[in-house]
């Protein structure tokens, strides 16, 4: 049974500019976050590029840039991971998609608030065009890295790019912050207030799952780093002592006294250990529906997949200390740093568990958002495994700041995270614009970007055993690092195969939205309520009525049902055959 | 259709903690004034709006936990004296214009109790609004006090109280970056004043949108959720100034 009361607040929005620029449509919304990030990726490999450019070569002189200076490589670093993490990974999996799919997921035809589900865009907005700005000031982008380390990052005269660059990052963060917070308080409240009649929270998708747990770290994270930053603005700005210590510059005794530079670091990190699963959670959400769908089997034990997604959104908040034991911490607060962090191994391996579960015996269907699924789970053993080495303090004192550390990263929060957003563009881009994107071409892009990534960061883990440092712009001199080179070409050239592939996926991408064959209802012969509804879905969703959920997310092969699959609308109960 | 034909006076009904709790059948989107007035399920909206208020209130309150913590830490931390070359405590207790800030807790005080009376003349103006629409029917004496405008006024007057409080701390020598411990009082005061000033804007939007035909039912859920977030306002100023007086 639908009811038809009149389900939508606001009605269709008439115009180009209510419609597409300020429109209060959370799907509108959630594609204005999409191809943002899209933008950001793009600026973030070139910078990434020009990185991996200058390590091997570091005398080219290239066109309209000119030779890479020591402080510009930093600021290469710098930026890189300051786009990456906020307006990439944070932004397409969570904000992106989410705001797309999380609504029509749960049955309701919008987010709770799509006012401030509006402003919440437009001031990520802001904050990115904020962020580019650091290149075109004087001095230039900040070279402080994405964790903005005092006292470099806190006095004004610490090195080019210190000056309004830095000023320029972190307000671009505070904005973001508040964008973040913004979004956060809308997908709580939907996920808590909007669901259809008959979705318990037991019946959500674990893509909800995912989002929903991801925009409570999300809201007890940012508001720590906006402390952070603000405190940092107060430092650089107006003269008091947070987090610098009495400290001479070039010979200047600079007018700070009494501050600790460990308190950025700890408030930081309270930060940005959750921001890692702000990053992740999102894939490993859509990994588990992708597997789930393609091995046309349920998902192996949801339950634990819900609570492994708590365990570790849970523990997030407890390891922050782990990023610091370089910092000369108490043995015992290491001790205890390091046992949390591992004690996070045990839910994430539940989940690798349970996705290779989910395969067994399935009858797989290789699809491109399969392969992209399959290869987060890769990509996550494959980075995750060398989380536990770090863990311990007494390897990571040797590891901290070698390649070693940037190789684990990038494989399971970087690129596990953008397989997540690939799997998640292949499998609802025939809902969202009702086209098909090319399997060929997509699984080109799947096999180069798989083969690429590794061939770029799993050396990283090798050249950090072998004591390359990470963030040094130039390694060609030192001796001992010689032998080191041709690996280091080897990733260089693999950097450059690896993005060129990526204009495989634009191509794919912007050629299928209008090109693309027609895609029917329901492609993937998926079970969720997106795929009840029109393609691509009316501006309330679900065309005037509301679902009604009788199943779980995942009833595929079901014994006795006549196809291989039972919607979640579907009317209760096996039907008998 | 027949009329009373005589006024009947109906007992006005207490209004308590609560109300528009319950479930109704019919499904609603959109709780923040997205182009949605007229959209009936005001009772829906209001939960959903006092949810958002509850969801908002973790992050301020993080930002302040994080504050504090800072504050602890930084008041516990020895700094490095140059001259003697050796670790010293420099935490100087912060002068606080004691009679100055207990005059301004009073306001706000007493603005908690104005912003729960408009809460609560609001919330009978909603109950009462189907009586009232009865042709023939009148209800009680009620004035209609304007506590949301004196709310503000209050409140107002707690910020500018606040302006005083820094400016009698200059006088006594304590700027921004005099000491780490005036840094926070400064810091912890300004954080509040600019979430107490976001609340007097929208009692102001409230005060406002009684102006602009609005229904009742919505101007409520504006009123009834700025109302509770005033209350957390009150609560975080206590705990900013217990912190600002007792960990000197």
């Amino acid at each position: 049974m639908a009811t038809t009361a009149p389900v939508h607040a606001h009605a269709a929005p008439q115009g180009f500019i209510r419609r597409y620029v300020f429109s209060l449509d959370h799907k509108v919304i959630g594609l204005q976050y999409y191809f943002l990030a899209l933008i950001a990726v793009f600026v973030g490999m070139f910078l990434s590029l020009l990185m991996r450019t200058h390590l091997i070569w570091p005398a080219a002189v290239l066109p309209l840039i000119g030779e890479i200076k020591p402080e510009t490589y930093l600021q290469l670093v710098t930026m890189h991971g300051t786009i990456m993490v906020f307006f990439v990974l944070t932004t397409a999996p969570q904000s992106g998609f989410g705001n797309y799919f999380l609504p029509i997921q749960i049955g309701a035809p919008d987010m709770a608030f799509p006012v401030l589900n509006m402003l919440s865009f437009w001031t990520t907005f802001v904050a990115f065009v904020v962020m580019l700005a650091a290149f075109f000031v004087t001095g230039g982008a900040p070279l402080h890295g994405w964790t903005g380390y005092t006292p470099l990052s806190a006095l004004t005269n610490s090195g080019p790019g210190e000056q309004l660059g830095a000023d320029l990052w972190v307000t671009s963060i505070a904005i973001f912050c508040v964008a973040s917070l913004m979004g956060a308080l809308n997908f709580i409240t939907t996920t808590l207030d909007m669901r259809a009649k008959g979705m318990t929270m037991f019946r959500m998708p674990l893509t909800v799952w995912a989002w929903f747990i991801t925009a409570i770290l999300g809201l007890l994270a940012f508001g720590v780093l906006l402390s952070a930053g603000i405190l940092l603005l107060l430092d650089r700005n107006l003269g008091t002592s947070f987090y610098v210590p009495l400290v001479v510059v070039n010979g200047q005794v600079m007018g700070h006294k009494g501050g600790s530079p460990l308190l950025w670091q700890h408030l930081f990190w309270f930060f940005g250990h959750p921001e890692v699963y702000i990053a992740i959670l999102p894939s490993m959400g859509v990994a588990s529906q992708l597997l789930s769908t393609f091995a046309r089997k349920p998902i192996f034990g949801y339950k634990a997949m819900v609570y492994a997604i708590m365990a570790i959104g849970f523990l997030g908040f407890m390891v922050w200390g782990h990023h610091m034991f370089m910092s000369g911490m108490s043995p015992y607060s290491a001790f205890a740093f390091s046992i949390m962090t591992m004690a996070i191994g045990v839910p994430s391996a539940i989940k690798t568990f349970n996705w290779l579960g989910t395969l067994l015996h399935g009858r797989i269907r290789f699809h491109t958002p399969m392969l992209f699924a399959i290869g987060f789970v890769s990509l996550f053993v494959s980075g995750g495994l060398s989380g536990p080495f770090l863990a311990q303090p007494v390897l990571d004192i040797p590891l901290h700041d070698t390649a070693y550390v940037p190789g684990h990263f990038h494989l399971i929060m970087g690129v596990a995270s953008i397989f997540g957003i690939f799997g998640a563009t292949y499998y609802w881009l025939p809902k969202m614009f009702g086209r098909m994107m090319n399997e060929t071409l997509g699984k080109i892009h799947f096999f180069i970007t798989l083969i690429g990534t590794y061939a770029i960061f799993m050396p990283m883990h090798y050249l950090g055993m072998a004591g390359q440092p990470r963030r040094y712009s130039q390694l060609t001199e030192v001796a001992y690092l010689h032998h080191l080179i041709p690996l280091n070409t080897f990733m260089t050239y693999a950097a450059f195969i690896t993005v060129a592939a990526q204009l495989i996926f634009v191509i794919n991408l912007f050629w299928s939205m209008f090109k693309g064959p027609k895609a029917s209802g329901n492609p993937w012969e998926a079970t969720t309520l997106e795929w009840t509804t029109a393609t691509p879905p009316p501006h309330d969703n679900f065309g005037g009525h509301t679902p009604v959920v009788n199943h779980g997310p995942y009833e595929y092969s079901v014994p006795g049902a006549p196809r291989d699959y039972i919607m979640q609308t579907d009317p209760a109960g096996v039907p008998a055959h | 259709m027949a009329t009373l034909s005589s006024p009947v006076t109906i007992q006005t009904p207490k209004a308590g903690k609560g109300g528009g709790g319950l479930r109704p059948p019919a499904f609603g989107g959109g709780g923040d004034g997205g182009r949605n007035d007229g959209f009936p399920d005001y009772g829906r909206r209001l939960r959903r709006a006092r949810l958002g208020l509850a969801v908002a209130v973790a992050p301020i309150v993080m930002l302040f936990v994080s504050f504090t913590s800072a504050y602890v830490v930084r008041q516990g931390l020895p700094t490095l004296d140059e001259r003697t070359n050796t670790y010293v405590r420099d935490w100087i207790p912060v002068n606080l214009p004691l009679a100055l800030l207990l005059v301004n807790t009073g306001l706000l005080l007493v603005s908690t109790i104005t912003v729960e009376l408009a809460r609560r003349q609001i919330t009978r103006q909603v109950a009462l609004a189907p009586v009232r629409s009865i042709p023939g029917v009148s209800l009680g004496q009620e004035r209609a006090f304007p506590w949301i405008a004196i709310t503000a006024v209050l409140g107002g007057g707690f910020l500018a109280g606040q302006w005083m409080a820094w400016r009698e701390l200059a006088d006594r020598g304590f700027y921004l970056a005099t000491s780490a411990s005036s840094s926070f009082v400064y810091l912890l005061t300004a954080a509040h004043a600019i979430h107490l000033a976001g609340g007097v804007l929208v009692l102001l939007y409230a005060a406002t949108v009684s102006l602009l035909h609005k229904p009742v039912e919505a101007r409520r859920i504006v009123v009834d959720v700025t109302a509770w977030y005033w209350h957390f306002m009150f609560l975080l100023w206590v705990y900013i100034f217990v912190l600002l007086w007792f960990v000197r």
